[in-house]
């Protein structure tokens, strides 16, 4: 079959082995990436859920910020309390506009070894991360420099048995913290060593982990887990619905410029040091927003009936009046129904009010409902 | 005795008189993906050929299932509602979506035998 993705698309240091894998390839900001493998999305989910899935997601933008000051020269550009993050640790967080709309959402890590105190680790999404780059040296190139690590692979591996499938490649990672990072050696069956950097994280719902890899070596890395009996490929359609049921976030569907942190029922990444001192673009609208609240909300919305509500499906309340918009919305797999979620006038976000979709021309009943859809189950230290 | 014709849009007719089952074709059940919700036409309901008959949607995406020519309903399948993912595992036969009268059967014209509809999907894909 001719390529569908097309010419000019990118491609990851996986390509040949998603095509390899029976991959579905489409274009998706700018890189040809698989969709679906044979076992298909529903499965694919499914199986995530159950055991654990590899999903390649290479697309995304890694890079490392390193200066004197890289803490307080990155903060000035986000809400996050980073001077109180740990070595070692995770912290989800958003790149503002100066009147509080979110310009990416990002993944910073502060790098516990030894030698990497003026540095931190960015993930950030794939169709951002040009604008996103550019605005962090545009804004901050005088404090700090960016190294891009395009040559860089990044895969995921999500589920419950994600821990107990790593751990046979890199001794130790079983006991990571959830939302932390360390590197750590994959060892290969040929003996060999990949350098690899590890992350407790993911965007499924499950506990499991993002491993950034070099380029060349991510398909041996690939291979080794695809080779675990828990282990199958996932592909970007069951991404989106596993993260969708998990209520998290779709960068240019669920936020956007448009939409500031608190809107984004993302209140809880505003440090409370930064809620106190400020300093971050749009820091007056959003503490405004904290404290007197906003006008629209991004809620859970459980369709009653089998139906699925697609994004752009116009809210209405009882008596027909227009009051939001869903942003993502489709078949949640796991819960075996639709799922959606978008903004809502604020009078209407709390759960358990009635509402009703615009369906192909049809009033469907829905409720306002709290997130997520499918409980997290992220790793959870004895200690 | 029956014929089968196809549509541009990936559904296939079978033509039995003057009625038509319709359905979506092997192609587009593996094109869709995983089926997850159906909602079929009530009988009675009038149908312009090429006008919106019936949804199908799978996790990722909704589509519509046009009607290939111009009728009424007759019978839409009850039972795909309950067991949508018929249509991945039965497309021609048991996932047929529903059944119609024939008002202008020249319209059967404008659609493909199954040989130019086997054409039609390879120079698609």
């Amino acid at each position: 079959m001719a390529d569908p993705a097309g010419a000019d698309l990118k491609t990851t240091p996986l390509n040949a082995l998603h095509i390899l894998l029976g991959g579905k390839m489409v274009p998706f900001a700018g890189y040809s990436m698989p969709v679906q493998y044979p076992l298909g999305v529903l499965k694919e989910h499914l199986h995530t859920r159950a055991h654990a899935g590899l999903f390649d997601v290479s697309h995304m933008g890694q890079a490392e910020l390193t200066g004197d000051d890289v803490i307080g020269a990155l903060e000035s550009l986000i809400p996050g309390d980073l001077k109180g993050l740990a070595a070692g640790r995770i912290r989800y967080s958003t790149l503002l506009t100066e009147t509080g709309g979110i310009i990416d959402d990002l993944m910073i890590t502060k790098p516990a070894e030894p030698g990497s105190e003026k540095k931190l680790f960015l993930i950030v999404n794939a169709g951002c991360k040009e604008g996103d780059f550019d605005h962090i040296l545009r804004r901050l190139g005088s404090r700090i420099k960016l190294t891009r690590f395009e040559d860089r692979a990044l895969l995921a591996l999500q589920g419950p048995s994600a821990a107990k499938v790593l751990v046979r490649f890199a001794a130790g990672c079983d006991a990571m913290a959830f939302m932390s990072s360390r590197v750590a050696k994959f060892a290969l069956a040929s003996g060999h060593d990949v350098d690899v950097r590890l992350f407790r994280s993911g965007y499924t719902g499950e506990d499991g982990y993002e491993i950034s890899i070099p380029g060349d070596r991510a398909e041996a890395v690939a291979n080794a887990l695809l080779a675990q009996p828990e282990i199958q490929p996932i592909g970007l359609g069951a991404r989106d619905s596993l993260r969708l049921e998990a209520g998290l976030c779709l960068y240019g569907s669920d936020i956007d410029t448009t939409t500031t942190p608190v809107e984004a029922n993302l209140s809880w990444i505003i440090g409370k040091r930064r809620k106190l001192e400020g300093g971050f673009p749009g820091a007056n609208k959003i503490i405004e927003q904290i404290n007197m609240g906003a006008q629209k909300m991004r809620v859970g919305i459980q369709p009653i009936g089998k139906a699925p509500a697609r994004a752009h499906t116009e809210i209405l309340d009882e008596i027909g009046k227009t009051i939001g918009e869903i942003t993502s919305g489709g078949f949640g797999p796991s819960v075996n129904k639709p799922v959606a979620m978008g903004y809502i006038q604020t009078a209407f976000a709390t759960p358990g009010t009635k509402v009703q979709l615009m369906v192909r021309g049809q009033t469907l009943p829905a409720e306002v409902v709290a997130l997520p859809f499918a409980p997290h189950r992220y790793f959870k230290s004895k200690s | 005795m029956s014929q089968l014709r196809f549509t541009k849009d990936h559904e296939w007719v079978r033509v039995e008189g003057t009625t038509a089952t319709v359905g979506i074709t092997e192609f587009a059940q593996g094109q869709l993906g995983d089926v997850v919700f159906v909602e079929v036409p009530t009988k009675g309901k009038a149908l312009n050929a090429g006008g919106e008959a019936a949804v199908v949607e799978s996790v990722k995406a909704a589509s519509e299932v046009y009607a290939p020519v111009s009728g009424s309903v007759t019978e839409g399948n009850a039972a795909l509602p309950d067991a949508p993912d018929t249509v991945n595992k039965d497309p021609q036969g048991a996932g047929w979506f529903f059944k119609m009268t024939i008002s202008n059967p020249s319209e059967l014209d404008a659609l493909m035998d199954q040989a130019a509809y086997d054409k039609f999907v390879a120079d698609a894909s």
